[in-house]
């Protein structure tokens, strides 16, 4: 969040602090911010090009390579399949969990977090469990005879996609929510009182209302999915290799440690100006959406 | 106008709302229990009650956000006792401002259009118009933020009666507002009101706004219909103590009939803290019933100790302008007011002088019961 109040308006314990003070207060933060992240990465974004002098050889390799074409290509694709599943199957639990009260809340809420408290490394197993040749989805198959022999699901682009839109769904639903909730139930109330049906109701003012959120949750998973290590590796494998993994290869196996800083710089580019993007789509979602 | 005749019998029921032994329970508790009215076409309507009072929920059951219990509602002739309120056909203004905040105020004028199929420029057309009658007009590009909570309710107005319905349903929809706003509101819905001749429900809790505004007001209490009557019936003849006490300032003096009397006769009483009168009774009497006399400020006449009438004693006097209200202390703690109109002023009372208290007959008004 970005703040807008003068160094005058900063306040603790009632008594007003200096800018300087305020600023002080954000130096631990800043300190391991720069440490951890940020040297590191300039570290690596300088090697992808100046080793051993300045030159761009290592970013026209990641666009003139066709395997590395392919990858990022992949990665795009399967980021928007991952937003649009985790959108088609977020959006009506949102709304489902905004209409909900008392006991039925708290279970659906518990449904969209707990799995946010256990590791990423157990949710991507369990769906290779399922998906695995004599995993339980080619169990059931078989045996109802939909299927003669196996299917290959595991290691499938469809695998990931599915996986991941899982793993990542409560980053789509918490946000939709958390919009739907801020509608006041008297909106829908007018809007039924005025002739609209209750799905005209939706499309013309619940789901305009909640746009903010879809956008937010898009955002979200869009740019989680995009940089997104263990479950592409584990249920995808080598043949649905995605740019992180493609990034964790040339670090540990290569040891080119310059081209993993190219396809860091270039990934790292296009997530920025996507955010920049969204927030001015943000800033205009604000303006019009004016309630008092 | 070759079906006028054939529209003639639809038209005589269109715009009426009536509403029979409706009772609503949530759980245990009945917040409308066994109310009946009806409102005639172009009749403007006021719910009056305390909160709690059971004015709100008989709204929503004509507008059809809740379901009776038991009863019935009829809108124009129709049954609708559990039609959705999409298929009511009315207009309602909501206490909060309900505008679409992501709509411009001439698309949401327009909406409840839209939702009936009507193409876009005749929309426009009726948007503008309906801005128009709100004094809203050259407004219809702005955002409902961009609005003042005056403007706001001007344009729900607008929304609700663009489409023509016959019924306007409007939920304290000035309680936002401040009170100058609040007055100069209630003139412009009142004369928009006559110039549609539509018929409005209007629910508040402010009595003023209450008596300004509605051709018959219906007083409520504890989910009861206590009376419904023009503003005048409630004032000079309320039905129940409830109403009495309710509308307008009242004294109430515990009594006793002194003869047994058929509602709307004078009786004899002996009042309990001494002296005897008269009063109209409401309802039958008995001989030696427990009473509640009730006698507003403005109908005691205040004249010297000694004269006719109860005995007490002057304590306050409060001044402004175009009456004097006298608190008089007449034993046992009790007091009663007095309103003496400035023209009137026959008597510069002060504190502590002594006076006797006297009415007329019929300005008393004696519910039978204790308090």
């Amino acid at each position: 969040m970005k703040s807008t109040t003068r160094p005058s308006d900063f306040w603790l314990g009632g008594r007003r602090i200096s800018e300087a003070a305020s600023l002080a207060l954000l130096v631990p933060f800043a300190v391991v911010l720069l440490i951890a992240f940020i040297l590191p990465l300039a570290t690596l974004l300088h090697e992808s090009l100046f080793e051993p002098a300045f030159n761009t050889a290592n970013y026209a390799r990641a666009f003139a390579e066709p395997v590395y074409v392919r990858v990022m290509g992949r990665t795009l694709r399967v980021a928007v399949f991952v937003t649009v599943a985790a959108l088609l199957l977020g959006y009506p639990l949102a709304l489902a969990m905004s209409r909900a009260k008392g006991l039925a809340l708290t279970l659906l809420a518990a449904a969209v977090v707990l799995p946010l408290w256990t590791s990423v490394l157990v949710r991507t197993y369990a769906w290779i469990v399922l998906l695995q040749r004599n995993g339980l989805i080619n169990q059931a198959l078989t045996s109802l005879g939909i299927v003669d022999a196996p299917a290959k699901l595991l290691y499938t682009e469809g695998a990931v996609v599915l996986a991941m839109a899982h793993v990542l769904l409560p980053f789509m639903v918490l946000p939709i929510y958390s919009a739907l909730r801020g509608i006041p139930e008297d909106y829908a109330k007018a809007a039924l009182m005025l002739g609209a049906s209750r799905w005209s109701t939706f499309r013309e003012v619940t789901w305009p209302l909640s746009l903010p959120g879809v956008a937010s949750g898009c955002l979200m998973v869009f740019l989680l999915a995009l940089g997104f290590f263990v479950t592409p590796a584990l249920v995808g494998g080598p043949q649905q290799m995605m740019v992180a993994t493609l990034i964790s290869q040339q670090v540990r196996e290569m040891l080119n440690w310059p081209f993993a800083g190219a396809l860091v710089g270039i990934l790292l580019a296009f997530v920025l100006a996507l955010t920049l993007a969204f927030n001015r789509f943000i800033r205009i979602e604000r303006f019009v959406g004016t309630r008092t | 106008m070759a079906a006028a005749n054939a529209q003639d019998t639809v038209r005589t029921s269109s715009g009426r709302v009536a509403v029979s032994e409706l009772v609503k329970r949530f759980g245990s508790v009945a917040a409308v229990d066994g109310v009946s009215l009806a409102v005639e076409p172009g009749e403007f309507v006021a719910l009056l009650g305390p909160s709690g009072s059971g004015k709100t929920t008989i709204l929503m059951m004509i507008a059809g956000f809740e379901y009776p219990t038991s009863g019935r509602v009829e809108i124009s002739g129709a049954d609708m006792t559990f039609a959705a309120p999409n298929k009511r056909n009315l207009g309602m203004v909501f206490q909060r401002y309900t505008l679409f905040p992501h709509m411009t105020v001439e698309d949401n004028i327009a909406f409840p259009l839209k939702m009936r199929g009507v193409s876009r420029g005749e929309r426009m057309k009726r948007a503008q118009a309906a801005l128009e009658a709100v004094r809203l007009a050259g407004y219809g590009g702005r955002q409902p933020g961009q609005l003042s909570g005056g403007q706001q309710q001007r344009v729900a107005l607008a929304r609700a009666i663009v489409y023509e319905p016959r019924v306007l349903l409007m939920d304290e929809p000035l309680s936002a507002l401040d009170k100058n706003l609040r007055e100069e509101m209630q003139l412009e819905i009142k004369h928009l009101q006559r110039e549609l001749g539509i018929t409005v429900i209007f629910v508040t809790h402010d009595q003023t706004e209450a008596l300004t505004m509605a051709d018959r007001v219906a007083v409520l209490d504890h989910g009861r219909l206590q009376q419904i009557g023009t503003p005048r019936d409630l004032y000079e003849r309320p039905a129940t103590p409830f109403v009495a006490g309710f509308i307008g300032e009242t004294n109430f003096l515990p009594a006793k009939s002194m003869a047994a009397a058929g509602s709307g006769a004078l009786v004899p009483i002996a009042l309990e803290l001494g002296s005897g009168n008269s009063a109209m009774t409401v309802g039958a009497v008995p001989a030696n019933a427990l009473l509640r006399v009730a006698i507003r400020p403005e109908r005691l006449v205040l004249s010297k100790a000694g004269a006719q009438g109860l005995q007490g004693t002057i304590v306050e006097t409060i001044y402004a302008g175009s009456a004097t209200t006298c608190v008089v202390e007449i034993g046992n703690g009790a007091r009663l007011r007095a309103r003496i109109a400035a023209e009137r002023a026959d008597a510069a009372w002060s504190p502590g002088d002594q006076v006797a208290v006297s009415w007329r007959p019929e300005h008393a008004r004696a519910f039978a019961g204790t308090p």
